[in-house]
């Protein structure tokens, strides 16, 4: 194995030891005594008995001193082991990965949506010569991330599902039930990339290589599609990490919007009851997401710009 | 003169505005300009005078903002002001190259170089997919470029300035136009880089026939390589003829005050005429002297002896001063008095009477400054060097970029310290200074920075910046800190007011004149200069040396000069140590190294400086 | 500046104009609700209940008959107090660590920027919602979870900055002149760093009133009765199909005060150059 890609996956893991580690001292460390939190379920701390407490403690671990039961918890992460849940009593890993496949739906078809609909809106704007058309096109991205996305999902239901009965409003039924929540997710992450590329693009532009492949006679197309946009298509690739940040942040607001089960409703649920080895296992896998979606960049960004080899990326720092 | 034929391009009534605030002026006036096919022409002058604007304006690729309002660009008889896009496509690439600016950044990053030059071939119907890549690797070859077919398959990146250059040159010749623009073609190139780049550039147009238009700031380049100079300021073309008569009988009063401060061109140093000024002021004295007297005293000059006269200047500075009267050419009766203010400046050598007190200002041994950049070996920016600066001497390091020069000085101004070495400083070793007694040595050395437009804080007033050195060491209350700084600007030619206004308000020489009064705020020993005018237009380049040299003849001032411009450098310094990849390859006093350079590398950076075909005699300033 | 020209920068801004006028709108009605309506947004007349919007209701009555205007005019009290105080957090924290880093470097630097690529590793929202998890519900604990995730932002750029201008000439220039460390940290590196730190505290605001909005919609802000812009909207679920301008209404609110800081804050990014040339 090449020793760049040694290097990145060595990078990964210590992302999600400091993330393991965050959570837990966000979680445990902070005022609150984490397993009464956990005991009454978010209700009122005082139902609960004293033996209640004790056997939770034990079973968590608490009844020994914090730095060995961090380390009893490391060692149980590091073999897929976050625990149980306190709400439902089954293994947190197993409750995430039943719900993946139905908020995996969900991202994905959003991220198709949003580059598409992203890089659609910046090629369009900076290539136009309309000026009204390019201002226009210029403003959309700023009302993406102005609309709060609950919102934006609510006026959707409101107007194809109820107005117009189109859609299902909520369920995971189908492929059908997955358009509003994809449009409402893809919606703020379409806006973050149309304005980095619409920025990078012009940047791109203005450079003075495109000057010289103008001089040579090159059309405004040639420029644009044949220079510009490889050039361009970095800053927007750089973002992953926010994009992917976006879309399972989003799925918390989405599923819930819709009544749809998923990773996201989980989150929803679990903070709602303070299910704390919850909500630790849904933060590393939130990290998760962020680092695969960096390796992912780091490995693709060389393929689109010699100067950067995977051993020094642009990306992650 | 322009032949008979018609001309290739022919510029009338030329104008351009940038939509910038109402009220601004049109960058481009009314130009007329001809130039005959396979004629070369230079377009000369300053930043700002709508030089690049016009040959941008020929093809009809103007920056952002910018408008033709009216003229005719006509090229063989078509008026490409007012031709359509497709016309002016179908024009570019094909009849008119354009070889870019910088460049550095003027090829696509991303693509392989034979692909970008085979696109020329492509769009122009020239060659077909196959045919391209081996037509492009052969042109590359034709411009020049080392291994054309191992280039072709790489990136920008990976190629050195000089090297991407002729990239583009190859580009703008691909497809044998008829007209190449260059835009300041090699400005953004260490000199014997662009002297090599330049004869080849003009090798292959005279063989292909092709007219040039060559963009330029510097009249030395202009001179070596156009048949005619068109000078161009504020948006008109001021002047225009053949190169000898442009040089030699200037009509334009602009052109003469160009012609006057472009270091290349000049013979007579700045250095010479501040001492000549000097001269001038104390001749009258001297010639008040009785004659009888004063060969006397050069008698014991050259007799060597310790003088008499009580620790005057003249005994004092008798050893070495007969060396300065016959090297200033003064006549024995004239000389002596002169040579009082003379000696001060000159410095003369260690073992001279005069420095006998003190010893060498600055002593320089074996310095190394190693880096070590990240996954890579160690390098050394500086690799050994030694040099020591005398009293009221300046001192002047010369070098391509990467020579480490700057490096050097920032370590004698110890802003960064050297990884082997000692430095002196008035006999005291600075070499590992620091804290307090840095501090004190910053009240004896300071520094004069490269870029105006960066070394002063954005945020703060002139006043501020000029005060800061004096309230650093806490002299004086408010009030006499800011009377000293109105002082200061006065010295360097700037109304009082200026101390009000901010960096952002003033032009680039102004703000070097802001730096320098900083600098010499502390009546400091030595004054680091560091490039002090590359940043600046030729005019305000001479007015700046004029200054400093001004300074040291009236302050007694040291300069160690940095300067990667051997035309600057002849004009200030006393002696030049010449440097390369971290070693000073020799040093002696600025006459002899330019008249009998030692160094084979000397000689390649002498012979590159432009306009040396074109020497004009000194003119009386 | 002359007048003249500060009249055509406006004029020429129309939709800056109308940016400014929003947030001054919005920021009054959160100190003084008592200038725009008369109203309690506490009590209903169960007559009046779910009302289309008139001139009576501006923005009509929910289910309990409570006037939305006056919901949503004091809901930007609380909406915009856990807005300021979650960016005072980021902004404060994050500069102070950011200095720390880029001044003094070296170790502390590697640990904190360690820190902060971790803490940016996790996506903001769910980090918040770890924090409310932790810390519990409430209008000011949700602010001080979403303020804790710009942190590492704010640091971040305040770093770049320090360095940026750690490094830039006129800063040797003041050494050179014999100036101290501290005199050129106080004179010259903080007033040129700080520039970018407040641009993005500016851009910031807008992300922190959607995050505070959405944690409120999730229902982990202020208890019931209480009006926050978020919870308004999510009260307006059930009666999506039949009364509409209860989920719209407030949450346009939310998107056009986000719009207006978006739009302030790119001006302040780049555009009052032209005002101070």
């Amino acid at each position: 194995m090449p020793r760049y890609l040694v290097q990145r996956l060595l990078q990964a893991v210590f992302v999600l030891w400091a993330a393991f580690t965050t959570s837990f001292v966000v979680l445990y460390l902070l005022p609150g005594d984490p397993v009464s939190i956990m005991a009454s379920g978010g209700g009122d701390t005082n139902d609960v008995s004293p033996e209640q407490i004790a056997e939770l403690k034990q079973v968590y671990g608490f009844d020994k001193p914090l730095i060995e039961s961090y380390g009893d918890r490391l060692w149980h992460a590091l073999r897929g082991d976050f625990g149980i849940s306190v709400q439902s009593g089954d293994p947190v890993t197993r409750l995430i990965a039943d719900q993946l496949p139905a908020t995996l739906q969900l991202t994905s078809a959003a991220l198709l949506l949003a580059v598409v609909l992203g890089a659609g809106v910046a090629l369009a704007a900076t290539y136009t010569r309309r000026r009204w058309l390019r201002q226009t096109l210029l403003s959309l991205p700023a009302l993406g991330v102005s609309a709060p996305t609950f919102w934006v999902g609510l006026i959707l239901v409101q107007l194809v599902s109820f107005r117009w009965g189109l859609l299902p409003a909520i369920g995971n039924e189908g492929f059908r039930s997955v358009i509003l929540p994809a449009i409402t997710l893809a919606v703020p992450t379409s806006a973050v990339i149309a304005q980095v590329f619409a920025k990078s693009l012009r940047t791109a532009l203005a450079e003075p290589y495109a000057q010289t492949a103008l001089a040579k006679g090159a059309s405004r197309r040639r420029v644009h599609f044949g220079h510009a946009l490889r050039n361009a298509a970095i800053p927007p690739l750089t973002v992953a990490g926010v994009v992917v940040g976006n879309l399972l942040a989003g799925s918390v607001v989405v599923e819930t919007v819709f009544s749809r089960t998923g990773i996201g409703r989980v989150t929803a649920t679990a903070v709602t009851a303070q299910d704390i080895p919850v909500v630790q296992g849904l933060v590393v896998f939130g990290a998760l997401a962020f680092v695969l979606a960096n390796l992912a960049v780091d490995l693709l960004v060389p393929l689109l710009d010699p100067r950067i080899t995977a051993a020094a990326p642009a990306v992650a720092r | 003169m322009t032949t008979d034929t018609a001309p290739l391009l022919s510029i009338r009534g030329l104008r351009v505005s940038y939509r910038a605030g109402d009220g601004a002026p049109p960058a481009v006036r009314g130009v007329d300009l001809d130039i005959a096919p396979g004629e070369v022409v230079a377009l000369v002058g300053e930043s700002g005078s709508g030089k690049s604007t016009t040959a941008h304006a020929v093809i009809g690729l103007l920056p952002p903002g910018g408008r033709m309002d009216g003229g005719r660009v006509l090229f063989e008889g078509t008026d490409l002001a007012t031709a359509g896009e497709r016309e002016l496509r179908a024009r570019r690439g094909r009849d008119i190259g354009l070889i870019p600016q910088d460049p550095m950044v003027s090829l696509n990053p991303v693509q392989r170089i034979g692909r970008q030059v085979a696109e020329v071939l492509l769009i122009h119907g020239l060659a077909d997919r196959a045919s391209a890549p081996a037509e492009a690797v052969r042109i590359l070859g034709q411009a020049g470029l080392p291994d054309p077919g191992v280039r072709a398959r790489q990136y920008p990146h990976e190629l050195s300035g000089g090297m991407r250059q002729r990239v583009l040159i190859a580009i703008a010749v691909a497809a044998r136009p008829k007209l190449v623009i260059a835009d300041e073609p090699t400005s953004a190139l260490d000199v014997t880089v662009q002297r090599r780049i330049l004869d080849h550039l003009q090798t292959l147009t005279r063989q292909a026939g092709t007219a040039v238009l060559l963009i330029t700031h510097d009249l030395g380049v202009a001179a070596d390589r156009a048949r005619r100079i068109a000078v161009m300021s504020e948006g008109e073309i001021v002047e225009t003829g053949p190169v000898r008569q442009v040089l030699t009988a200037p009509r334009h009063p602009y052109t003469r005050r160009l012609l006057a401060s472009a270091p290349s061109m000049a013979t007579e140093p700045v250095r010479v005429r501040a001492r000549a000024q000097a001269r001038a002021r104390a001749l009258p004295r001297a010639q008040a002297l009785p004659r009888a007297q004063a060969r006397v005293r050069v008698r014991e000059v050259a007799a060597g002896e310790p003088a008499a006269e009580g620790g005057a200047p003249v005994g004092e500075g008798l050893d070495s001063a007969e060396g300065l009267v016959v090297g200033e050419g003064l006549d024995a009766a004239g000389g002596l008095d002169a040579a009082e203010g003379l000696v001060v400046t000159e410095g003369l050598d260690a073992a001279g009477g005069l420095d006998g007190a003190g010893g060498p200002l600055v002593v320089a041994e074996g310095l190394v400054k190693e880096f070590t950049p990240r996954g890579r070996a160690r390098a050394c920016a500086v690799d050994g060097v030694d040099f020591t600066i005398r009293r009221g001497e300046s001192f002047a390091l010369v070098g391509e970029s990467g020579s480490g020069k700057s490096t050097t000085a920032r370590m004698v101004a110890r802003l960064t310290d050297p990884t082997e070495g000692r430095i002196r400083f008035d006999g005291q070793d600075i070499t590992a200074l620091s804290g307090a007694a840095l501090r004190r040595l910053r009240r004896r050395v300071q520094l004069v920075h490269q870029n105006p437009y960066s070394s002063l804080d954005p945020r703060r007033s002139v006043a501020d910046a000029v005060t800061e050195p004096l309230r650093a060491f806490r002299v004086g209350d408010r009030a006499a800190r800011l009377r000293r700084a109105a002082e200061l600007l006065d010295r360097v030619a700037l109304p009082a007011a200026t101390l009000r206004r901010r960096p952002g308000e003033l032009s680039g020489g102004q703000r070097q004149r802001v730096a320098i009064a900083r600098a010499l705020a502390l009546g400091p020993d030595l004054v680091i200069c560091d490039e002090p005018v590359s940043a600046l237009d030729v005019s305000v380049q001479a007015r700046i040396l004029e200054l400093l040299a001004e300074f040291q003849r009236d302050l007694g001032l040291s300069y160690l000069f940095i300067s990667h411009d051997l035309a600057v450098v002849r004009q200030i310094a006393d002696r030049v140590g010449v440097m390369r990849g971290g070693r000073l390859l020799e040093t002696g006093t600025t006459d002899e190294v330019f008249a009998s350079p030692s160094h084979p590398y000397t000689k390649e950076l002498l012979a590159a400086i432009p306009g040396g075909r074109h020497a004009v005699p000194a003119r009386s300033a | 500046m002359s007048r003249r020209a500060a009249a055509r920068f406006w004029l020429r801004r129309p939709g800056l104009v109308l940016a400014v006028a929003v947030l001054v709108l919005v920021l009054l009605s959160a100190f003084f609700p008592g200038l725009f309506t008369g109203r309690d947004p506490l009590s209903g007349v169960p007559a009046e209940r779910l009302q289309p919007p008139s001139l009576h209701h501006p923005f009509g009555t929910d289910q309990l008959g409570r006037d939305l205007f006056s919901r949503v005019v004091h809901g930007s009290a609380l909406s915009l107090k856990a807005t300021s105080l979650a960016v005072a957090v980021g902004l404060v924290a994050g500069s102070a660590l950011g200095l720390l880093a880029g001044y003094v470097g070296g170790l502390l630097d590697d640990v904190l920027m360690r820190i902060a690529d971790v803490l940016l590793a996790i996506p903001a929202l769910l980090l918040s919602l770890a924090l409310v998890t932790a810390l519990g519900f409430g209008t000011v604990k949700v602010a001080v979870a979403v303020g804790v995730t710009s942190v590492a932002s704010f640091a971040r750029i305040m770093r770049a900055e320090v360095l940026r201008v750690r490094e830039a000439t006129f800063v040797e220039a003041a050494r050179a002149s014999g100036s101290g460390p501290l005199p050129v940290l106080l004179r010259h590196v903080l007033p040129n760093a700080s520039g970018p730190v407040l641009v993005y505290a500016a851009v910031e605001f807008g992300t922190v009133v959607l995050a505070v909005s959405a944690l409120s919609f999730l229902g982990y802000g202020a208890e019931p009765p209480a009006p926050e812009w978020g919870s308004l909207v999510s009260g307006g679920r059930d009666y999506l199909a039949t009364a509409w301008w209860l989920t719209t209404l407030p949450g346009l609110t939310i998107a056009a005060t986000v719009l207006a800081a978006g739009r302030v804050s790119r001006a302040l990014d780049g555009e009052t150059e032209e005002i101070s040339r």
